[in-house]
């Protein structure tokens, strides 16, 4: 009874035999992307309209500095501030990371401790205080701070050891993001620690260390803005000394906007290159 | 070596007395003396001691040698008095429910999990220690790392560098660890995965191949070390049926050719073919060892049947 509603007691219709061409699959339609899409175009062309018709903006001044030597001297402080600190930060960042990580309770608080400290206090009271410090220690090995710290090394200071109290974080969060059984499979091979850390735990550990290290790097390069507190000839800080003098405020931060633009783009673009590089090996073809 | 081998799989599969096979196998040389329940074992005449300066019926030292090895996780007692012996060319296979302790045992015969009190020699030297007088002072990881180069290791999951290429997987060890050229480490490497098959896999990476193509190039990676025991973690535990047997014909063909291993594992077909001792444990004992055909067919405890009609 029940059992012959089961078997196919119909004869096959005109879909199922094998000769009838199969039917064509027909997406939905989404109209209100397209009405999404339409508004925000229509939105970001009036926008940019208005961008270039106000005169306000004065592009032939930003055309006349964009290249200027003060401006370009000051990209070059900005890039090398950015490199030296991304560079001296990172390196202390690592050591702290290792020193989270190892044995050693007495060393392990001292790296919480740093990272709690540097990550706390705002980085301009952190450059303030910096910039200060021969307040409290007039003299440093017999030579007289104000000489020894210039506002540049102060900038490099401050920078480095607030950007290294991030970077333990992120070097910290890639080495705990690699498989615990590929160092015991490195121990059981025999490699030593410093192979072990090389060859096997830092490569695999970078995958997970490079986006928020190009994110770091980026906020870096745009944070070494505020070292024109300090007086620092950054980029930012050469378009502020042209306009104290000119007064064409809007042109000259746009000068300085587009740089910081063009530069974190090609970062952008180096970034992709170097994660590929450590991706080699995760794709199953 | 193999000759040996084959006299042992004889006298196992002949049913030969007991005391011969006992001898020559690998024994709880402690389970006469434990008092724990259901510690039962075959009874053996002589004591612990006695057994110790006995040499195994083939005339081969043993080639590890657990000693009353106890450990803990926290409050978990994961070993209670492990006694184990197996001897060169000698193939172990330990069998036993989950969380039995079999792995952890396994991991502390080459270090990677340090036993609380007893004591491991492999190949006569002991293990992660050195002793004077009546202390055991741990070594130094350089030591320990050294020692470790003459245990091959396979784990369950593989574990091969994924960033390597399967070439650099199996070449890395012997160039540093034993310092070795590496155009010579490139060629034993290229001729250990003509051995396990994978010749044409060299420049792969791990992620590019089957689950039993990983673990063959994890074999072939152990081999490189040219290691005098190899310890398989539940080799074939993480791999899709089919693939299986591609792994096991590996480890049987190392095993015919006299290799000193222990095998963790579930497949009881694997055990009873290659074994020569199969040992069962069970809540962090050996409850019982012997020829595959003493233990898998004729087991003596409640514990070893109660697995075996699980499993079977």
């Amino acid at each position: 009874m029940s059992s012959s509603t089961l078997t196919p007691s119909t004869p096959p219709t005109e879909q199922d035999r094998p000769s009838a061409p199969a039917p064509r699959i027909v997406p939905r339609r989404r109209p209100g992307q397209w009405a999404a899409a339409v508004v925000l175009l229509v939105l970001l062309a009036l926008a940019i309209r208005s961008v270039l018709r106000n005169r306000a903006f004065q592009w032939d001044v930003v055309a006349h500095y964009f290249t200027s030597t003060a401006v370009l001297r000051g990209l070059g402080l900005t890039l090398w501030l950015t490199a030296v600190v991304m560079a001296l930060g990172f390196a202390l960042g690592a050591l702290l990371a290792a020193m989270r990580l190892s044995g050693n309770p007495v060393l392990r608080a001292v790296s919480w401790g740093y990272v709690w400290l540097f990550r706390s206090v705002p980085i301009l009271v952190q450059l303030l205080f910096w910039f200060n410090i021969g307040a409290l220690y007039p003299q440093i090995l017999g030579v007289r701070t104000v000489n020894l710290l210039g506002p540049v090394t102060v900038a490099v200071v401050g920078l480095t050891l607030h950007e290294a109290a991030y970077a333990a974080e992120v070097v910290r969060g890639g080495i705990l993001s690699v498989d615990r059984g590929q160092i015991e499979a490195a121990q059981a091979l025999g490699l030593g620690r410093w192979r072990r850390s090389r060859r096997i735990v830092a490569p695999q550990a970078m995958r997970a260390i490079v986006p928020p290290a190009g994110n770091m790097l980026i906020g870096t390069l745009k944070g070494t803005s505020i070292v024109s507190v300090i007086a620092v000839q950054d980029l930012l800080y050469s378009a502020q000394l042209v306009y104290h003098r000119t007064y064409q405020v809007i042109p000259l931060l746009m000068v300085a906007t587009l740089w910081y633009v063009a530069v974190t783009s090609v970062l952008g673009v180096g970034q992709h290159y170097v994660e590929r590089h450590f991706a080699r090996g995760s794709e199953r073809r | 070596m193999s000759a040996d081998l084959g006299e042992h799989g004889t006298t196992a599969e002949g049913g030969a007395p007991s005391e011969g096979n006992a001898a020559g196998a690998v024994r709880a040389v402690r389970d006469a003396a434990d008092p724990a329940p259901g510690q039962a074992g075959p009874p053996l005449p002589d004591g612990a001691t006695a057994r110790e300066h006995r040499t195994p019926a083939g005339g081969a030292p043993a080639m590890v040698d657990v000693r009353s090895v106890h450990k803990s996780f926290g409050a978990h007692e994961v070993l209670r008095g492990i006694d184990l012996r197996v001897r060169a060319g000698e193939v172990a296979v330990v069998l036993g429910p989950s969380g039995s302790g079999k792995s952890t045992l396994l991991r502390t015969i080459n270090h990677l999990e340090k036993v609380d009190s007893g004591r491991i020699s492999v190949d006569g030297a002991l293990v992660g220690y050195r002793r004077c007088g009546d202390r055991l002072y741990e070594l130094r990881e350089r030591e320990i790392l050294k020692q470790r180069t003459r245990i091959g290791f396979v784990f369950q999951n593989f574990h091969l560098f994924p960033h390597l290429t399967v070439l650099d997987n199996i070449v890395e060890a012997p160039v540093s660890a034993l310092k070795r050229p590496r155009r010579q480490a490139v060629a034993a490497a290229e001729r250990l995965l003509a051995r396990v098959g994978l010749a044409d896999r060299a420049a792969s990476y791990p992620r590019q191949l089957s689950g039993g193509q990983q673990q063959r190039v994890a074999i072939a990676r152990a081999l490189a070390l040219e290691p005098k025991l190899l310890l398989f973690d539940e080799p074939t535990s993480a791999l899709d049926p089919e693939l299986v047997g591609e792994v096991l014909d590996v480890i049987k063909d190392l095993a015919h050719q006299g290799t000193t291993m222990i095998v963790v594992t579930h497949e009881i077909g694997f055990a009873r073919e290659v074994a020569d001792t199969v040992v069962f444990m069970d809540d962090g004992r050996i409850v019982e060892q012997g020829s595959p055909a003493e233990v898998l067919d004729r087991p003596r405890h409640d514990r070893t049947r109660a697995f075996l009609s699980k499993v079977l």
